[in-house]
């Protein structure tokens, strides 16, 4: 058999920490090889040294069988690799053929021509079956369409060799769909491609063969027609894992109403989507999740139930009490805790430590003041509690929270949000850029707050997430729900209406 | 109409010092390098300049002093800020103050503290046969000594590298990421340090201008807040050299309306047309605020793994 890539005995160390231990990857000449583990594994440093972007502390790396030394990005171009990153690398301020052009010299002259550039660029993209307007600013760009942009990238560039590093985390999954169908095309001319992931399906559906890593070394690699999921999984995490949940049985006699939405309207920004007469109703001990691709609503929603924006129409009530464009403060107070979808940006102060940010969501709690000083003693005692609680890795609540992994961080936000008994949690995205460890475990917490009795509004783009939790799915497509369904509702029906189809119009009987 | 011609000329004259400066610092701009010790540089190359050109007699062998003083501090800068990664505005803060303070002393050890300078055999103006005699045509285009024209092409060539070549687009793309820069096999120190050293260059070279060119003769901290002007044309010129060339003329425009009226010997009070270069500097800043489009990389140092 021939290998496009052989990686032997690869070790990596970063001032000490082991990052890839004696690790050996074959790859096949046209397969789509799936690199498979938990976030920290080491999957993204073993493709960076592959790239050139870091050196291996020790081991050799052989492609088509030639023995090569991969120093710089420069070396792995040349030698046709080419990289999709997780975090695209491409300038926003720039065109899209100048993106494509940056740093090339394949023609001699020091001047641009871009408009030759644009014209091979066009016709490279029409075989690939893409549309992309080679002067339109990456800015302005769609996320799946900036995706495109970089893998044109790197054909331009002859790239034969494909790294994938998480290229679905930021698609829909009709883009998951078009992304797995450019896989065979790559593959039927030849190419290769290695997919990173720690998504199981992704890898059962797409995938050739698989390499599965845990803390830096290789578990095993398998044939993907000869494993299952659960197969897996076991060699991820290295324990058989359940990924399934059992929710307690609730009595419907007990539930009641929490969160009222009726006819929510909002005005139409620059950006975004506006919400037009929008109605949800969640009862306690009920998870409903919002599914719907993003950018359809839901985060005008979550922000106008929260107060963080104004409602034009309609309005907001929480068990009786109306609380339409209230100030933040008041939501909290009604009992409304909320888990955000980018938890940087809006979960978390980076630069300060746990228990810091456990205490600003209680600066108003006279309990934890001893007179107008902050009782330290108390909160870090409160911060401990949480860290045990919610399986926080970390030295201490004094650490700094950008010195956490991202799964951490998010148990962090988690454990300040559920320890205050919340009566409605509103979660987005909550297990986005989490590993299967880390994902089971918020989403438990998040089932156990329902058996608590909490109302749940459960924001997802991940449908599989959405009805592994929920009670009952809302489809939300530009700014309304098209209907709310029993979670075992076939997947055809939800991702119509997903596409804009209200539920009742859906012909039920022609789809069976 | 000779008033209008007679203004113009003056603009262009005044605007020197701050357009070379600015058309230097455009590039290290855009490639994500904010150098406020512009000003402590110009003052360096000034003296330099000068003090090169008097002892030599040559303002040429002056102006290439005054380069080569800035190309050496560029070269300290260029080191503390992209290789160790220093903060740039406090580096920059610094060479203020050195620029400054060696200006001052050196040219107190030179010539003492109360003697009057001797005055630098400056270059002439060239005389264009038949352009320069045209009627005001002539006044405003074709009337002024030979290093206007040549810098006046420059930046036109300056315009076109960096739109319009490989290099422009790498200077442009290091300011705005230099990671995804890295991926592509594109040295970001490299570009990095090779637009501060030209524009390091050009400050050195717009100090010694103003002192042997404009004023044929060196004062201490003779640049009176010219480099920050420079920074000021570059935001305000949206970080491209024909935008930072408009910008010189509107920031030369302040200064030729100050000798203007000090020349009409009109009632206002020296002091009040003193300011009007530098409100008219705030003024510009407060127009173009908010829609500068900063490269988004500026004063980021950049890290490789």
């Amino acid at each position: 058999m021939e290998y496009a890539l052989q990686m032997k005995n690869i070790c990596k160390y970063f001032s000490g920490v082991r990052a890839n231990h004696n690790v050996n990857l074959d790859v096949k000449k046209g397969e789509v090889h799936a690199l498979l583990g938990e976030n920290g594994a080491g999957k993204s440093t073993l493709m960076n040294i592959l790239y050139g972007l870091y050196t291996q502390t020790s081991g050799e790396i052989y492609f088509d069988g030639k023995l090569v030394n991969i120093d710089s990005p420069d070396k792995a171009i040349e030698l046709g690799i080419g990289m999709v990153h997780q975090h695209f690398m491409l300038i926003p301020a720039l065109t899209a053929i100048e993106n494509v052009v940056l740093g090339m010299n394949d023609t001699k002259s020091p001047i641009l021509d871009l408009d030759a550039a644009a014209k091979k660029f066009t016709e490279l993209a029409k075989r690939y079956n893409m549309e992309i307007d080679p002067k339109a600013k990456v800015a302005n760009m769609a996320v799946g369409q900036q995706q495109r942009l970089e893998i044109l990238k790197a054909l331009y560039r002859g790239a034969n060799f494909f790294i994938f590093d998480e290229p679905t985390a930021v698609l829909t999954p009709q883009e998951v769909d078009e992304l797995f169908i450019m896989f065979d095309q790559l593959t039927s001319e030849g190419k290769t491609i290695i997919f990173i992931t720690h998504k199981l399906p992704e890898v059962m559906r797409a995938c050739d063969r698989c390499t599965v890593l845990r803390l830096g070394e290789v578990t095993a690699t398998v044939d993907v027609k000869d494993t299952t999921r659960q197969e897996l999984a076991t060699l991820m995490v290295g324990k058989p894992v359940d990924l399934s949940y059992d929710k307690a049985e609730i009595d419907p006699e007990t539930q009641k109403v929490v969160l009222d939405v009726k006819g929510l309207k909002t005005v139409q920004k620059k950006e975004g989507m506006s919400l037009k007469g929008l109605d949800l109703q969640i009862k306690s001990g009920e998870i409903i999740g919002i599914a719907g691709v993003d950018g359809n609503g839901q985060n005008e929603l979550v922000d106008c139930i929260t107060g963080l924006m104004k409602a034009d129409e309609g309005t907001v009530t929480i068990n009786g009490e109306e609380i339409t464009n209230a100030h933040p403060k008041k939501v909290l107070d009604a009992g409304v805790s909320h888990i955000p979808a980018d938890r940087i940006a809006r979960g978390i102060i980076m630069p300060m430590t746990l228990s810091e940010n456990i205490y600003l969501m209680n600066t108003d709690d006279k309990s934890y003041k001893k007179g107008p000083f902050i009782d330290w003693r108390k909160i870090d005692k409160y911060a401990q509690d949480i860290i045990s609680k919610y399986n926080v890795k970390t030295p201490s609540e004094q650490e700094y929270i950008q010195n956490l992994s991202g799964g951490n961080q998010q148990k962090v936000v988690l454990g300040r949000e559920l320890e205050r008994d919340p009566k409605l949690l509103i979660a987005m995205h909550p297990a986005r850029g989490l590993d299967i460890g880390a994902t089971y475990f918020v989403q438990s917490k998040i089932v156990e707050a329902r058996d608590a009795g909490a109302a749940v509004l459960l924001v997802s783009t991940e449908l599989e997430e959405i009805q592994a939790l929920s009670d009952k799915i809302a489809v939300m497509y530009e700014g309304q729900v098209m209907g709310v369904v029993p979670a075992d509702t076939p997947i055809h029906e939800i991702s119509m209406m997903m596409a804009g189809i209200k539920y009742e119009d859906i012909d039920k009987e022609e789809n069976k | 109409m000779g008033a209008i011609a007679s203004f113009i000329n003056t603009d262009i004259r005044m605007m020197m010092p701050i357009l070379i400066a600015a058309m230097g610092l455009v590039y290290a701009e855009r490639s994500g390098i904010l150098n406020i010790g512009a000003e402590g540089i110009m003052l360096i190359g000034a003296f330099v300049g000068y003090v090169t050109a008097i002892k030599t007699g040559s303002v040429w062998i002056g102006l290439l002093a005054a380069m080569a003083s800035g190309i050496l501090a560029g070269v300290l800068f260029a080191f503390m800020t992209i290789t160790l990664m220093a903060d740039q505005t406090v580096v920059g803060a610094a060479y203020n103050i050195l620029g400054l303070g060696l200006s001052t002393t050196l040219n107190r050890i030179a010539f003492g503290v109360n003697s009057t300078a001797d005055k630098v055999n400056s270059i002439g103006k060239v005389h264009i046969p038949g352009l320069s005699d045209i009627p005001y045509i002539g006044e405003m285009f074709f009337n002024y000594n030979i290093m206007i024209y040549v810098i006046i092409a420059l930046l036109f060539v300056s315009h076109y590298v960096m739109f319009h070549t490989k290099l422009g687009l790498k200077v442009r793309a290091v300011g705005e990421n230099p990671r995804a820069c890295d991926t592509l096999g594109i040295n970001v120190y490299r570009v990095r340090y090779g637009a501060v050293l030209y524009s390091t260059m050009m400050c050195g070279l717009a100090g010694a201008y103003l002192s042997t060119i404009n004023l044929s003769r060196f004062n201490e901290d003779m640049v009176v807040g010219r480099g920050f002007i420079a920074l000021s044309a570059v935001v305000f010129g949206r970080y491209s050299p024909l935008g930072v060339l408009i910008a010189s003329l509107v920031f030369g425009g302040g200064q030729a309306l100050e000798a203007k009226f000090a020349a009409l010997n009109t009632p206002i009070p020296d002091q009040l047309l003193q300011m009007l270069p530098y409100v008219l500097t705030i003024l510009a800043l407060v127009v173009s605020a908010g829609k500068s489009g900063s490269p988004a990389a500026e004063t980021i140092p950049y890290e490789k793994n």
